[in-house]
């Protein structure tokens, strides 16, 4: 973060901090923000507080970049990451400063975790042709068929962003539910939400198709239980909720039988054949 | 025009001996239900009770999941995982040998036709057990991790229309991957499962493996909540699946649940008409359409549509319906009067909103539970019929022109179950197969089951497969 006033005497051009929303950055319909604080309890920064009908138009942003998403090739998918993390890369400084304010680490601390989530980043970007053969199958049927079965995105996943390492575990839930073809919909990180608006310019810039992935900043305790009986959200990471959150969100889910998951490991297959069914399909085989 | 006249060809029911009442089996043994209440269980091809069951309350259940416990504990977790596949292969082998037996009690107890339980279910339970008997030893190579772990007691809640076959989907795996099971049977169909803990006797299974509690739906509302169970596995409503769903949010257990269907048999103008037909008929009127990925839903190009419905009919017009014993019999019995209210109220609805009911001339007979082959015509996407589960020989008519609209209307459902294609055009079918939002996709086929194919369904149709690599998931917790 740049100090209001830097040594020089030059007065800082701040950032606004807005929600993304189908490639956009809106302010939040509801016109309300909250005051984020750095480490020490200095104000920081006024980050949108989002509504419910933010949330619903990250839905309908997210389900409208569903069809093109999850049917671009693999290959298109994987270097779209891998364009993400070469922006997250140049887009470092500002991370870190962001980190080192928010979490109250050392500068050096940070820059590991911003590397940390270019290196995430890449990993899961290498994963997008290669899960269907991790997680498919042909299967030896007992007749003259062909049988064989693969993993298909889900479709709109909401992420519920753990918050400490902010930026690390942001990056690692987005890459592993869009990776596959999912679309997302953030809810960043209430504490440490302004990562998650710089790294949304970083995807806005990396090709990433406008509503694949929108992020909004606010309460996750006011926000979880519209997501969890929202009928147009098919999945939840409900990784950073509470216990009592996750309750609550999975009671609400049982409505539409949301695939609610939470993970602890940020660098795993399974991560991602969490959000992603099985299809199978079988075929006579005769001439 | 008339069917061949054919002369009743009736399966002994000699090979099997029911019980005047059947126990509760806990613990390797039967045993006397808490409760001391027994209900009737009754063949619905006749009307008639065929035995007394014992309705299995809380402490009954609660026995059942200690035996569990302490079978996992003390003797299952410690047993060499090719020895526990061993037994695996011992209850397959005394499947089979012993297969006619089950298939006449299936019938008698189910009412599906015998050519049924003896040709498919029966054999594909054995099955299940020699596929899933081999994975025992194997399971660092299942996809879930190296060391994958069982979660341990397992409740598994099975519904009516494949009693044996939806107890081989649950049980196989289940012990396979080294968990112990507490079983709750359908209430009308119980029998098979009682039989089933005799096999699992003379296989010296270890007592406890596996517990029997037989009920309605209290006694599988009391295993969901019983805080033992580590994790639940359902077959049945989609109803049911969302209030199991809810009953275990904010505990430790999860679920797996095998819920309702709507499918879409989708029928191209370039299809192989006369095997379409077959595979329409094959999709809906299979065990009396008591089949959650009943191919429910015809949606046939338009072009082509009077073609497809005047074979249809045709078709239909030589379906055998009557004793389920009879080896010739195509439909059986419905499985019970709820069901064929609901079956009736349903088609009743179709109906009055405005759709075209037709069945074959097909006469009925009197005693027990019987529904004819029903199609409905002039059918829209609004209609009760085009949208809820009927679960019964009702199939709804519906047209499309284009290959985008068919997939429309096919994935115009909460439920995500299955789908069928019927087209010559391989890169059609792919393009359908890969739009559908369906877990089992069945092209120029349908209503084929394997052991080593995972099952499972989108959307509200479930959580979880069934079979397969795939199913082994559901019984494993991740490893590193």
């Amino acid at each position: 973060m740049k100090m209001a006033i830097s040594p020089s005497g030059r007065i800082d051009v701040l950032k606004t901090y807005k929600l993304f929303i189908g490639g956009a950055f809106p302010r939040s319909e509801s016109g309300r923000v909250y005051s984020i604080k750095d480490f020490k309890g200095t104000h920081l920064a006024n980050p949108s507080l989002a509504s419910r009908k933010d949330l619903r138009d990250a839905v309908v942003a997210a389900r409208s970049a569903f069809p093109g998403w999850s049917s671009a090739t693999a290959y298109n998918r994987g270097q779209i990451l891998y364009r993400m993390a070469e922006l997250l890369e140049g887009r470092s400084e500002q991370l870190v400063a962001e980190l080192v304010a928010l979490e109250g680490i050392t500068a050096r601390a940070a820059g590991t975790q911003v590397q940390q989530s270019v290196d995430l980043l890449v990993w899961y970007a290498g994963w997008s042709d290669k899960i269907a053969t991790l997680g498919g199958s042909t299967n030896c049927v007992s007749g003259p068929y062909y049988n064989f079965s693969t993993p298909e995105p889900i479709g709109v996943v909401a992420i519920f962003s753990a918050a400490k390492p902010a930026l690390r575990n942001l990056v690692g839930a987005i890459a592993s539910v869009i990776t596959s073809g999912n679309t997302a919909v953030v809810v960043a990180s209430e504490k440490f939400p302004l990562p998650a608006i710089t790294f949304s310019e970083i995807m806005a810039t990396s090709d990433l198709p406008a509503g694949v992935v929108n992020v909004l900043t606010g309460s996750s305790s006011e926000l979880a239980p519209w997501a969890a009986s929202h009928m147009d959200i098919d999945a939840i990471d409900a990784s950073g909720l509470t216990p009592k959150q996750l309750k609550d969100s999975q009671v609400a889910g049982a409505q539409n039988l949301k695939r609610i998951r939470v993970s602890d490991e940020l660098d795993s297959p399974l991560r991602i054949l969490n959000f992603m069914e099985i299809k199978t399909v079988w075929h006579p085989i005769g001439i | 025009m008339n069917p061949f006249e054919y002369a009743p060809a009736l399966e002994s029911t000699s090979i099997v001996t029911i019980a005047e009442r059947y126990k509760l089996f806990i613990n390797g043994k039967f045993v006397a239900p808490r409760s001391g209440k027994y209900f009737p269980t009754i063949n619905p091809a006749t009307g008639k009770t065929l035995s007394q069951i014992a309705e299995a309350n809380a402490a009954d259940v609660d026995l059942a999941v200690k035996a569990a416990r302490e079978a996992y504990a003390k003797v299952w977790s410690k047993l060499s995982a090719s020895e526990r596949g061993k037994y695996l292969f011992r209850i397959a082998r005394i499947l089979q040998e012993r297969a006619r037996e089950f298939a006449v009690l299936e019938t008698l107890d189910n009412g599906k036709p015998i050519r049924e339980s003896r040709d498919t279910d029966i054999p594909l339970v054995a099955a299940h057990f020699f596929y899933h008997a081999g994975w025992a030893d194997k399971l660092n190579f299942a996809g879930v991790g190296e060391q994958p772990k069982p979660y341990g007691v397992v409740g598994q809640i099975i519904p009516w229309n494949f009693p044996m076959l939806m107890l081989a989907w649950k049980v196989a795996p289940a012990l396979a991957t080294g968990n112990t099971v507490v079983l709750k049977p359908a209430e009308t169909t119980s029998l098979t499962a009682l039989l089933f803990a005799e096999v699992c006797q003379q296989a010296g299974l270890p007592a406890g493996v596996v517990n029997i509690v037989t009920g309605a739906g209290a006694t599988g509302a009391t295993l969901v909540n019983h805080p033992g169970i580590d994790k639940i596995a359902f077959t049945g409503s989609t109803d049911v699946g969302k209030l199991i769903a809810t009953a275990i949010a904010g505990t430790k257990k999860s679920a797996t649940l095998e819920l309702g269907g709507k499918a879409a048999n989708i029928i191209y103008d370039d299809a192989a008409i006369d095997e379409a037909v077959e595979g329409i008929v094959n999709g809906i009127f299979f065990n009396q359409g008591h089949v959650c990925c009943a191919g429910s839903r015809l949606l046939v190009q338009e072009n082509i549509a009077d073609e497809v419905l005047e074979k249809l009919k045709v078709r239909m017009s030589h379906i055998r319906l009557g004793n389920p014993l009879d080896k010739n019999t195509d439909i059986g019995a419905i499985n019970s009067a709820a069901q064929l209210a609901k079956i009736r109220e349903l088609s009743a609805a179709g109906e009055a909103e405005g759709a075209e009911r037709w069945s074959p001339p097909c006469e009925l007979p009197t005693d027990g539970f019987w529904f004819a082959p029903t199609i409905f015509t002039g059918v829209s996407q609004t209609h009760r019929i085009a949208r809820e589960e009927i679960f019964g020989p009702v199939l709804s008519v519906l047209t499309f022109r284009t290959p985008q609209e068919a997939i429309e209307k096919a994935n115009n459902t909460p439920y995500g179950l299955s789908a069928g294609i019927w087209s010559e055009k391989g890169s059609k079918i792919l393009w359908t197969a890969s739009k559908l939002r369906a877990g089992v996709i069945w092209a120029n086929t349908f209503n084929k089951f394997d052991p080593a194919s995972p099952f499972g369904g989108y959307k509200e149709s479930g959580w979880g497969r069934e079979g397969g690599r795939h199913g082994l998931a559901a019984y494993l917790k991740a490893g590193k």
